[in-house]
């Protein structure tokens, strides 16, 4: 999408030597950058490079130590993300901030205060307007709550659009900031989201969009700057010229490989049998799971491609026990779940990766220590001990490369991504049954093909060995079975290797790392294939419905 | 200088400890400045209530140890619920409750020729089945039917002390007064002045044996929150109930039980106070123990540990109100230490401290 017409020359925003340091972290260190009016600009770097720091500067959220911020050639001084919302910059965040429990039009025109008197009927109006404009598809008078993560993201953004111009909303804000906005999006609502961008570009918005998919950033961006501990390292003025290679090689600094090992895996035992699986929906009580059948072997990898809400994350929580089932039968293990409790899922190996991370798959004021031993801490009987994982707990966080002050830190002041690497370390461990959705979501691209590597390798290990004999040593303690027959169990377990469903809005992840890839649509399996049989455009067709018409 | 907030990585206990401390000393400060608004001479203000309680020779600190216990209970009470975020602000009903099951038990069910142990052991366990009804009521209302259990528990105080009041007047009523009849001697706790015969300088003690239960309780209660499995998925649930269903925690059958629990530690509260000091049940009994027990285990941040100072602390307050004029200074100064400890609360979580203004060089 690079433009044809020339930028203009004067930038609508100069980021002059801007620092910020945290504790003993210099997040971002002397940043020059320049933000043209009607450019897409494309900003990279792994976790921690600083990018979202960088931004939170420009909006307000956090006061530069050294530096100063141009916006239209007058030095500006944001106290507060209202002081640059007043001057007309907005940035979407990663976590939306949102009231959950307020809807849709209170929360976008929430802390605009034109009026002392609110008048409903005039507001919805005003927003439904808005929304219409901007071809922002969202119900007005829908709790927040309620809402998908990829229709809360556009509430977002109406909200900054809005606040941005709270009088006269033909005028378009000034700077518009996006920390990756495209992470929790399908790839339709991606394609519209950018047709909805570049629209504000077309009126003369500077758009900075913080993201890891290096091909759409590459595709939607004008210019790319690319960050590494804190400094800006390079700048791509031609995107199109550049390739995916270049640009991760720019982010890590070395040359990497994005390839995949991919070792052979033999599908052995059935470890997850479905059939006919009917799971109601929590908004509509209609059923998002329909009879559905599912096989799921040991070592092998079934990915499910689907656009979101067609019955992927009911599924899971299903099979997870989080959600009740109302018709049809699941198998875990030999075992039916239906007489399992969730407990006794997670003692047989059931692995779950949710797709919110911060409140299920983590407790945020919990310790990234005790965050991480959600699925050891019960091995010991009554008593805590959590001093007895500090070493497990550290090798995790030294293999993932988990960016922590401490195993005492705080999990929520942990950054996005290692959030998510918390809740890989801890779910990929001992694994029999591995339930991912979404599980390199909001990686950089090292950490990603570090993830799908660990998935791969869970595939084809199942528990590994020695963790498997170490539980089995647990297992006889508690119920004086003998040690020698856990170890035998332990060495079977590691034999047979792991199995994983897996849901990732990222298709060609699914693709790369499925051995059988599933579409699901209106909560059946319409399609399946082998992984060497699969084709991209025959998946699509079917995720969006068109698949039928080429079927029989 | 400009200053500006940091979120503080770590917490340790000493600092917590160090806070706790000083956002008490300068809330009495504070304290300070409004009796000298009001006239009074603030140093000698708060010399009376200390020496009166804290440190006022054996008399004074035994009124104080008396007071502290039916709080140190209380805070327990208090604390248990609120590690799971579950607002029991009622455990004054509980208390009640628990007070009135153990008179029923003590006065008027079972034959008062029982031996003491027993009667005791009866009159305590009927309390915390009292109380923890009282409270299950909240709990599983909250649990089951999503009611707020601030407003339930707290709501069912008031019919607490309306039945309480019924039975008091009316059928357990000493010839028209609005108290009981003595206990039975059985039904008494045993007092430090019990044992004056032998060694008359504990003559005049008051303290009972409830203290000492209830600091046995309170290092029960460290050991379930700080040091078992079940208190490590109480704070998962209360920090995030999903994840708590995530971890495999029973959510609403824990929130019930939780809630159980903490109405049966208020519920023993009240069996101490008429076992241990009353004697007997009437109106008003309490000087509202079960309210100032959220505060207690406010201050103590939650750490059962840190519920032995706090109980104290406001027990002082509540004895030293009587050495003073205003009476109501006394429960102001209780007001200035909440609002110390909540003002502590933000130091804790934040590190201020001067911009740097050379950062760049690092």
């Amino acid at each position: 999408m690079s433009g044809e017409t020339p930028l203009e020359p004067a930038p609508r925003v100069r980021l002059c030597g801007l620092s910020k340091r945290f504790g003993a972290v210099q997040a971002v260190d002397r940043v020059d950058l320049e933000l043209h009016a009607g450019e897409i600009h494309g900003l990279l770097g792994e976790n921690g490079a600083g990018k979202s720091t960088l931004m939170c500067l420009l909006a307000g959220l956090y006061r530069p130590d050294a530096g100063h911020i141009e916006l239209d050639r007058t030095v500006v001084s944001f106290r507060s993300p209202r002081d640059a919302m007043a001057a007309s910059v907005g940035m979407v965040h990663q976590h939306f901030m949102l009231v959950p429990t307020l809807t849709v039009w209170e929360n976008v025109l929430l802390g605009t205060r034109d009026r002392w008197l609110l008048r409903p009927a005039r507001a919805i109006a005003r927003v439904e307007q808005a929304a219409e404009r901007l071809s922002l598809r969202v119900d007005a008078r829908a709790l927040v709550g309620d809402l998908g993560v990829g229709q809360q993201q556009r509430v977002e953004i109406l909200r900054v659009l809005m606040q941005a111009s709270p009088h006269d909303e033909t005028q378009p804000i000034r700077v518009m900031i996006l920390d990756e906005p495209t992470a929790v999006l399908s790839p339709d609502e991606s394609v519209a989201l950018f047709a909805t961008l570049r629209a504000l570009c077309q009126r003369g918005c500077a758009i900075v969009i913080i993201s890891h998919k290096l091909d759409e950033v590459r595709q939607a961006a004008r210019r790319i700057s690319v960050m590494r501990r804190g400094r800006l390292v390079e700048r791509f003025p031609r995107p199109a010229e550049v390739t995916t290679h270049q640009l991760a090689a720019a982010m890590v600094g070395e040359e990497i490989s994005l390839e995949l090992d991919r070792p052979a895996s033999a599908p052995g035992e059935v470890l997850l049998r479905i059939r006919g699986l009917t799971v109601a929906s929590s908004h509509t009580g209609r059923p998002a799971v329909r009879d559905l059948d599912l096989e799921l072997r040991s070592g092998e990898i079934l990915g499910l491609a689907g656009v979101a809400g067609n019955g992927q994350v009911e599924l899971m929580e299903a099979i997870a026990g989080l959600r009740p089932m109302d018709g049809g039968t699941v198998e875990l293990c030999g075992q039916d779940a239906a007489t399992l409790s969730i407990r006794q899922r997670i003692a047989l190996g059931l692995r779950y990766i949710p797709e919110d991370r911060m409140y299920t798959g983590t407790a945020p004021s919990l310790s990234v220590l005790e965050n991480l031993v959600f699925r050891r801490y019960p091995d010991h009987g009554p008593w805590l001990r959590l001093q007895r994982y500090a070493p497990w707990c550290q090798q995790q966080i030294e293999r993932l490369q988990i960016a922590t002050s401490g195993p005492a830190q705080a999990a929520r002041l942990l950054s996005g991504g290692n959030l998510q690497k918390v809740v890989l370390a801890r779910e990929l461990d001992r694994a029999r049954v591995i339930l991912a959705l979404h599980p390199t979501r909001g990686l950089d691209v090292r950490a990603t093909t570090q993830v799908r590597q660990l998935l791969l390798r869970a595939r084809s290990e199942g528990a590994t060995l020695e963790s498997g004999v170490e539980h089995a040593r647990g297992r006889a303690r508690n119920r004086g079975a003998t040690l020698e027959r856990g170890v035998e169990h332990a060495r079977g377990r590691a034999r047979s290797g792991g199995a994983i469903l897996l849901w990732s809005e990222d298709l060609e992840e699914v693709l790369a790392l499925s051995d059988r890839v599933a579409v699901i649509k209106g909560g059946r399996i319409v399609y399946t294939a082998a992984h060497d049989e699969v084709e991209l455009p025959t998946v699509g067709r079917w995720m969006t419905g068109g698949g039928a018409a080429n079927a029989t | 200088m400009r200053l500006e907030l940091r979120p503080r990585l770590h917490r340790s206990t000493r600092l917590t400890l160090a806070v706790s401390l000083a956002s008490v000393t300068v809330a009495l400060g504070l304290g300070g400045v409004l009796l000298w608004i009001a006239g009074v001479e603030p140093l000698a203000a708060l010399r009376a209530i200390f020496s009166a309680s804290l440190f006022g020779g054996a008399f004074a600190l035994s009124d104080t140890t008396v007071k502290a216990t039916p709080l140190l209970l209380c805070g327990l009470a208090c604390l248990l619920a609120f590690r799971a975020r579950l607002w029991n602000v009622g455990a004054e009903g509980q208390l009640l409750l628990g007070a009135w099951a153990a008179t029923g038990v003590a006065s008027f069910w079972l034959p008062p020729s029982l031996p003491a142990p027993l009667m005791l052991t009866l009159m305590g366990l009927a309390a915390i089945v009292a109380g923890g009804a009282w409270a299950g009521i909240s709990g599983a209302l909250r649990s089951y039917l999503g009611v707020s259990e601030i407003i339930s528990s707290l709501m069912l105080v008031y019919i607490a002390q309306k039945l309480l009041n019924y039975f008091v007047f009316g059928p357990w009523s000493e010839r028209g007064f609005p108290l009981t009849p003595p206990f039975p001697r059985s039904a008494w706790l045993p007092r430090l002045s019990d044992w004056a015969d032998g060694c008359p300088a504990l003559s005049g003690l008051t303290v009972h044996l409830g203290m000492v239960l209830a600091l046995v309780v309170c290092l029960l209660m460290w050991l379930l929150v700080q040091r078992s499995v079940w208190g490590f998925e109480l704070r998962i649930l209360g920090d995030s109930p999903r994840a708590a269903r995530y971890v495999g925690v029973p959510v609403e059958r824990r929130m019930l039980v939780t809630m159980i629990l903490s109405g049966a530690l208020a519920g023993l509260a009240g069996m101490v106070e008429v076992a241990g000091v009353v004697h007997r049940l009437q109106d008003r009994f309490s000087p509202g123990y079960g309210f100032v027990g959220i505060a207690v285990a406010w201050l103590a941040r939650l750490n059962p540990l840190g519920v032995v100072l706090g109980a104290f602390l406001f027990a002082a307050l509540l004895v030293g109100a009587r050495e003073v004029q205003p009476g109501g200074i006394s429960i102001m100064l209780q007001g200035v230490v909440m609002l110390g400890v909540v003002a502590g609360d933000f130091v804790l979580r934040y590190r201020i401290q001067r911009r740097e203004r050379e950062a760049a060089r690092g």
